[in-house]
Formats: C-alpha cells, sequence, structure tokens
C-alpha cells in the first residue's frame, strides 16, 4: 500500500517536473477523450483494450498495413499543410474540401487532353500543375466572395464544395462518362502509364509522400521565417492594427488563400493519379480528408510539427479502425468517434487554458 | 433608494480605469456624470450595473453593502443601464424585446404593461414592429421601459444622445425628468457640458479615473471644464518656428461620419511646425487626422504633400509618401497584441526579402528598445507591456523620415515622465522638418506643445496661435463660447 503510494506520487512529481501547466493539461484532456472512448467501445459490449489492441494492428501490424496508413498520411499532409496557413490568417477554409475536388476535376481534365500526346512523366505534371492551378482558383474564388462580396469565408466554401462536387457528378455522367455506362461510378479509369510509380510492388507512392513532406516543410518554413508568414500571423490577430503598420491585407490574405488552394488541389491529384488511388475520377472525390484535415490542424493547436505526428495518427485511426468491421463487427465509423472525441478532449483542454486569461460571457451569467 | 459608491477601484493590466472613485446619488435626482472619452465613467457606472466587478471599494443601497456578480443581480436591486449602443435584439418585435429578462406571463399582460408605461411618457410604438426597423432613439426608449417594468428605479444613461434626434432628445429628457420627479434617481453619463446644463441638477467630474469636481448646477462652464482638462499651470515656452517650407496643405477639405461633418477647412502645415487639435470628443479632430492619413475619404477638398497631391489614394500610398498615423486606441488599432516586440520590427519593414533575417532583426528590435528606453525584450509580446512602453514602441517603429506625423492623444494614459520621453522624440523628429498634428484633451500639453492649435466645436474649427492661447480661452472655445449651438 505505502509502496504504491510512494509510486504514484513519484509519478506525479516527475510529471508535474517534466510538463507544464499547459503540457499538463492537455494530457489530461487527451486521457479524458481516452477514457470516453474506451467507455462507448465498452457501451457496444466490446473490450476497450481488445479495440486499441486491433486499431494497432490493423494500421501498423503488418507492412501493407502501415503502407495503406502512410496512403492515407499523404493527402491528409497536403491538407493541413493548407490549412495551417488560412488559420495562421484567422480564415476558417472549411472550403477545403471543394479545392481538393476541383484538384481532382482540373488533374484529370488536363490528362484527358495530354496524357496520350506528352511523355507519361511531363504528363503527370502537368496534371499536377492543373491541379494546383484548379484548388487555387477555387480557393481565391472563395477569398474573392469573402473580401469583395461580404460572404464569410465558412459558407463561401461550403457553397464551393457542393457546387465542385454537383460539377463532378455532371462530369462523370456527361461530358466524361465512360463509354457504353452510366453509372456515377467514376470515369474511364487511366492506363497504368499515368499512374505514379508504387515502391516495386509495396502500395505506397513516395513521389507523392515526398511531394507532401516538402509541402508542408514548405509551409513550416513560411509560417516561422518568412515576411509572408509573419504578416499572416500579424493579420490573422489584428487586421485593423496591421493594416496600419503598412501590410496590404486583401492582397495578403488572398495569397494564402490561393496557396492553400493549391496544396489542396495536390491532394485532389494524388486521389487521381497516386500509385494506390483509384486513378478516375468519381464523385465525393475528396473522401473528407479536408474536414479530418481541419480537426488534425485544431488538435495541433495550429503548430506545424505536431500537425504532422497528429496526421500520422489520424490517419492510422481511420485504417486500423477498418479492421474492427471485420473483426468484431463493429462499424469502422468508431475510428471517426475516437478521432472525433480525441479533437473534443485536447480543445477543451485548450478552453481551460483560454478561461483562465479572459472570463466569457456565458461564465458570470446564472 | 439611496445608491453610494465607496472608494471604487477598477484596473485593467496596468491602466487603473477608476480610481478609489466615491459618489453618492440621492433619490429624486438627476446625477450627472460628466468627464472624456477614457475618464472612467463608463467603467464606473459598468461596475454599479453589475456589469464589471470592482477591484476594490463597495456599493451600498440605503446603507447596505452589496456585491454583483451579473447586471441581472443589480437588477434584481433596481439598478439598471441603458448602454451606449442598445443591447436589443433587431430581429425581434418590440412587444418580443420588452418581455425579454421579465418573469414569465402573459403575452396580452406584457402587450398592455407596455402600452400603458408608453402612455405614461407619451411614447409611441408599434408593439408588433420589429426593433430593426426602429430609429436609435425609439430603441433607448423601449430599453427605458424595459427597465421600467423589472421595477428598476436607478437608472443609469451611457451617453444616451450621441445618435439620436433633437426631437427625441427632448422627449427622453422630459421623461427623465418625470422619473426624478416620482423619486426615482437618474445617472447621467456624458462628455457634453450643454446637455449636463439642460437636464442635470447635480454633477460629478471625472478625470484620469478620479473624482476631479462635484458641483450643484448651474455652475459656470469654464469651472467644469477645469475640472475636466486639469488645472492652469505656468507655461513652458516652445521654441517658435520660424516661417518654413509647407509640408502638409490642406485645403476646402470637407469629411463627415454618421455624426459629423467638417466643412471647407483649410491648412498649411510647415516643416517642423506642431499644430494642436483641441475640442471635446468626438467634435472633428479624429476626422480631421483621419483624412490627412487618408484613412478616411474626402467628400471636398485636396490633400498635398511636399507639392505631390495625394487626395484620393490609399493609406499605403499616404505611408510611401511619408504620413504616419498613430492611433489612440495602441492595442486596438496600432499594434498586433500577439506578437513580439521582434515580429513588429520585421512586419514595419516595407522592403524585404522573403525570408526574415532573424539576427538581423533582434539587433534592430534591441537597439529600438534602448533608443527608446522600451522596458521588455525583443521577444516580449506586446499585450504585456504597459500603455507607455506600448506608446514608445510605436514611435520607434516609425519610419526613418517622415513627412507628416499625425497623432491621436499621445500621452494619453501617460505617466509624466512616460509623456516627457513622448514628447523629446517628438520633438526631435520636427526639428528634422517633421510637420506634426495632435489630438489632445490636455489643455497644458496644447497651449506648451503647439505652434498653432485648431480647436473645434460640432466640427467647426477655429484656428489660433499658440502665443495667444490660453487653458481659459481654450476651455471658452471647447465649450462653444460666442457660437450657436
Amino acid at each position: 500500500m505505502t509502496r504504491r503510494h510512494t509510486l504514484r506520487h513519484r509519478l506525479a512529481i516527475t510529471l508535474a517536473l517534466w510538463l507544464n501547466r499547459a503540457q499538463r493539461r492537455r494530457l489530461a484532456g487527451l486521457l479524458i477523450a481516452l477514457a470516453l472512448a474506451a467507455l462507448v467501445v465498452a457501451v457496444l459490449g466490446a473490450s476497450p483494450w481488445h479495440v486499441a489492441e486491433l486499431i494497432f494492428t490493423g494500421s501498423f501490424g503488418t507492412p501493407n498495413a502501415a503502407a495503406y496508413v502512410i496512403d492515407a498520411w499523404v493527402p491528409l499532409l497536403f491538407c493541413a499543410a493548407a490549412l495551417l496557413l488560412t488559420f495562421a490568417a484567422g480564415m476558417w477554409n472549411i472550403g477545403i474540401e471543394g479545392q481538393i475536388v476541383m484538384g481532382a476535376v482540373f488533374a484529370t481534365g488536363a490528362l484527358r487532353l495530354w496524357g496520350a500526346i506528352l511523355p507519361p512523366a511531363a504528363a503527370l505534371a502537368v496534371a499536377a500543375l492543373a491541379a494546383i492551378l484548379g484548388g487555387a482558383l477555387w480557393a481565391l474564388l472563395t477569398g474573392a466572395l469573402r473580401f469583395w462580396g461580404n460572404v464569410n469565408e465558412i459558407f463561401g466554401g461550403l457553397g464551393l464544395y457542393f457546387v465542385a462536387n454537383s460539377l463532378t457528378v455532371w462530369l462523370v455522367l456527361g461530358p466524361w462518362r465512360r463509354a457504353g455506362i452510366a453509372s456515377t461510378s467514376g470515369t474511364e479509369p487511366f492506363p497504368p502509364a499515368l499512374w505514379l510509380p508504387d515502391c516495386a510492388g509495396f502500395p505506397v507512392g513516395p513521389v507523392e509522400l515526398l511531394l507532401a513532406l516538402a509541402a508542408f516543410v514548405l509551409v513550416a518554413f513560411l509560417l516561422r521565417g518568412s515576411h509572408f508568414g509573419l504578416r499572416l500571423k500579424a493579420l490573422g490577430n489584428n487586421v485593423e492594427a496591421s493594416a496600419r503598420l503598412g501590410v496590404p491585407a486583401v492582397r495578403q490574405l488572398c495569397g494564402a488563400f490561393v496557396l492553400a488552394g493549391g496544396l489542396a488541389g495536390l491532394a485532389g491529384w494524388t486521389q487521381v493519379v497516386g500509385a494506390t488511388s483509384r486513378h478516375q475520377l468519381y464523385p465525393l472525390i475528396s473522401n473528407g480528408y479536408g474536414f479530418l484535415a481541419i480537426m488534425v490542424v485544431l488538435c495541433a493547436g495550429f503548430r506545424p510539427w505536431r500537425s504532422l505526428l497528429i496526421a500520422l495518427a489520424f490517419a492510422a485511426i481511420a485504417m486500423g479502425s477498418l479492421q474492427l468491421a471485420l473483426q468484431l463487427q463493429l462499424d469502422s465509423a468508431l475510428g471517426g468517434v475516437i478521432q472525433g472525441l480525441l479533437v473534443l478532449g485536447l480543445l477543451t483542454a485548450r478552453g481551460w487554458q483560454w478561461r483562465q486569461r479572459k472570463r466569457k460571457v456565458w461564465q458570470w451569467t446564472r | 433608494m439611496q445608491v453610494e459608491l465607496r472608494g471604487i477601484t477598477r484596473t485593467f493590466a496596468t491602466l487603473r480605469a477608476v480610481d478609489r472613485v466615491s459618489l453618492t446619488i440621492r433619490p429624486g435626482v438627476i446625477h450627472g456624470l460628466l468627464g472624456e472619452n477614457g475618464a472612467g465613467k463608463s467603467t464606473l457606472m459598468k461596475i454599479l450595473a453589475g456589469y464589471y466587478r470592482a477591484n476594490e471599494g463597495t456599493v451600498a443601497i440605503d446603507g447596505e453593502p452589496v456585491r454583483f456578480y451579473s447586471p441581472e443581480m443589480a437588477m434584481d436591486r433596481g439598478i439598471g443601464m441603458l448602454y451606449q449602443e442598445p443591447l436589443d435584439f433587431p430581429n425581434l418585435t418590440v412587444l418580443e424585446n420588452f418581455r425579454l429578462g421579465a418573469p414569465a406571463g402573459s403575452a396580452l399582460a406584457a402587450r398592455r404593461l407596455l402600452c400603458r408605461l408608453a402612455a405614461r411618457f407619451t411614447f409611441t410604438f408599434d408593439t408588433d414592429a420589429l426593433v430593426q426597423t426602429l430609429s436609435i432613439g425609439e430603441r433607448q426608449q423601449l430599453e427605458l421601459l424595459r427597465l421600467l417594468a423589472r421595477g428598476v428605479r436607478v437608472l443609469i444613461l451611457d451617453e444616451p444622445t450621441t445618435a439620436i434626434s433633437a426631437a427625441q432628445r427632448e422627449k427622453l429628457f422630459a421623461a427623465l425628468r418625470q422619473l426624478a420627479e416620482e423619486g426615482n434617481s437618474v445617472l447621467f453619463v456624458t462628455h457634453k457640458l450643454a446637455e449636463a446644463a439642460a437636464i442635470c441638477s447635480r454633477v460629478t467630474v471625472l478625470a484620469r479615473g478620479r473624482v476631479t469636481g462635484e458641483a450643484p448646477l448651474p455652475c459656470p462652464d469654464a469651472t467644469l471644464v477645469r475640472m475636466m482638462f486639469g488645472h492652469d499651470l505656468p507655461r513652458v515656452a516652445k521654441p517658435a518656428v520660424t516661417a518654413a517650407q509647407p509640408r502638409s496643405c490642406i485645403r476646402g477639405l470637407t469629411v463627415a461620419d454618421r455624426h459629423l461633418t467638417v466643412r471647407e477647412l483649410s491648412l498649411t502645415v510647415g516643416a517642423g511646425e506642431v499644430i494642436g487639435l483641441a475640442g471635446l470628443e468626438g467634435s472633428g479632430q479624429r476626422l480631421l487626422l483621419r483624412a490627412a492619413a487618408g484613412l478616411l475619404p474626402v467628400a471636398q477638398g485636396t490633400i498635398t504633400l511636399d507639392e505631390t497631391v495625394l487626395t484620393g489614394r490609399g493609406y499605403h500610398d499616404y505611408l510611401d509618401a511619408g504620413v504616419a498615423y498613430l492611433p489612440s486606441d495602441r492595442l486596438g488599432e496600432g499594434l498586433v497584441a500577439a506578437l513580439t516586440v521582434a515580429e513588429h520590427v520585421a512586419l514595419a519593414r516595407r522592403r524585404h526579402p522573403l525570408r526574415i533575417d532573424w539576427p538581423s532583426t533582434l539587433v534592430a528590435a534591441r537597439t529600438l528598445i534602448d533608443e527608446y528606453q522600451v522596458k521588455g525584450t525583443p521577444e516580449t509580446r506586446v499585450r504585456e507591456l504597459s500603455g507607455g512602453n506600448q506608446q514608445r514602441l510605436l514611435l520607434g517603429l516609425l519610419p526613418e523620415q517622415l513627412a507628416l506625423l499625425l497623432l491621436e492623444h499621445p500621452t494619453r494614459g501617460l505617466d509624466i515622465e512616460s509623456s516627457l520621453a513622448v514628447w523629446e522624440r517628438l520633438a526631435a523628429r520636427a526639428r528634422q522638418g517633421t510637420a506634426i498634428m495632435f489630438a489632445s484633451a490636455d489643455l497644458e500639453e496644447l497651449c506648451e506643445r503647439s505652434d498653432r492649435i485648431i480647436v473645434f466645436y460640432a466640427g467647426q474649427p477655429t484656428i489660433l496661435a499658440a502665443a495667444d492661447a490660453s487653458v481659459e480661452k481654450l476651455g471658452a472655445l471647447i465649450g462653444g463660447a460666442g457660437r450657436a449651438a
């Protein structure tokens, strides 16, 4: 008894020494979120340990499972990098899903036009540029609506997402439909020459992975060490004062949208030409990666390197929870529940910190 | 019901907004609370209304100390506040707004009560109209009735006449007089002398968070102005500027906002000249400064700088031409609270490569900190700096060469030492040939530091040489002496 007591105390003291206040709160938030997830699993009649084990082996248990995690990590990285920019500027780029879709549409269009004419490597590069253009255009439209039309970027982005999806359905059923088939399952798959290479049969695309990591490094540099990033941070904190200090606000914010849209467009490109993609355009091609990336960045508190790791964790949970359906007859949507709880737990922990600084109106009203 | 405030103090970070204020409000009296913007009037009233809590001091009702943790608690004890901007729900109807916060009851009873109260003060309402279709004055009347229906007997009005018509003002004043006659107390917060004289029977003057005087009305305007702006001190002679080459020319300038128009103002500011702008808050000083900085569209007239016409250009063109503007709301409009001193130094560089050169930026930040005696390090976040340090940082961030420097209350909230340091910097700028225009509520500062003074009264400027100015004379002009109101 005494031994356990001292052990517990020693653990508490060690934690207190290692972690500062904010980190302890974050840890507490994480633990509460995990406890809640365990509770949900237990209510569903499964053992939380077993579920955790399945998710882990489902994501990192075999080389192939790990490969699928990395495949999901790549678009998440592009999107998280994009969102880091717009969040730094204080903008809620909810329309990122639409930007992914438009990236995929433009990439498909470019390949249909030039895929047979250009050498494959050049065609893929042109498709990438087209995807950047498509995503950037869609994001710029959101920005233009915000700054000249006075439409909040959340609503503008959401509206444009629906437009992009409808456009995909029209293309898939109309001008780009497969010969002899009228179905929304997708356009004619591209020939293997127009696929990005995998690692000698191992289902991971090195090209897109390296590009995604490079994009991430670029954004981290922009935010940390460039005037562009500093100005975005300033605008995100106080538009009025930044403009007074000489920051060209609209040009700068539109720049953030264009860059973010370009990165999201690349995520769309990976969904069309990636080594493990379906190599075609199909409705809802964004696969929810944009929304998931919003959760990643929120969870990471808008910090680049944290986002990198949390994106990997989220990709692992998403892939690992596919095992739940196979092994336990639990719905794989449970993975989404766990992700959601993690986000809420961490955000609540941040809310506690915030509460100390500023009393909100609902905290002093009865 | 008698309300007493005893030794109330409220601080915001390093600013003492209200400093040991005591005040007694007797029943049946309309009590004025007079002071410049930033004097602490609204903060004090929000403490009484339960919106803020005091750091020190007590509120007592009929001799019994009370503590309010929310506006609702204050309202339960009969204290209600009409805020400067109406706090209502524009997309609800008049009746729905009236019933908000009231105990549950039938709609019919509420409608009857509203009609009865409205009739008492000869207000007319369409009870089913949406509040957004009402004028500000009518919304105020509705809020007044709502407070009365909640049993409020001490009514606080914070600058109630800012946005209402003259007819509505008369109606409001009549209602307030009626309320006072019925034994209620009214606290009337204003910075307008004429209004205080028209309605209050007693007035307390606040300046820099403290009570600087209390007087029964009527009372000479000069006495009140002296209480509001401080006392006459021996003058320090400022070296006169010899007729220098003109730097900024303003011709026939007309600018307007929702409340006020400044018409046909012409002014030439020479190199090294310092022009002071005097007047009650909202009399036109801010309009002139913001127009001269390129922040407000100009309705008529031209602004030229060193013979370049700038009228109609954007703010950033003004910046490039060498115009700078320091707003009085330093953290709201001047600095980015969450960024550090070094980040501000990097931000203020207008020509730059993509990459921030952090080592040289840190060196520049350290130089600025030494030179301007900012108490902090390059890594200090700006929100952790005190008001004086923020002001010195803003001055330090200004470009080396400036043609025209515009300042709004450059020493507001600063202690004497900081004020002197700020003026030392400004004088150095003037010696380099920068023309300076500053607005201030401190009449001594205006007399002491300016070459010429422009006094605004309701948008109308009077230009006088500093040699002809005295605190008394400025006070009279600010109060609108010799003009029709």
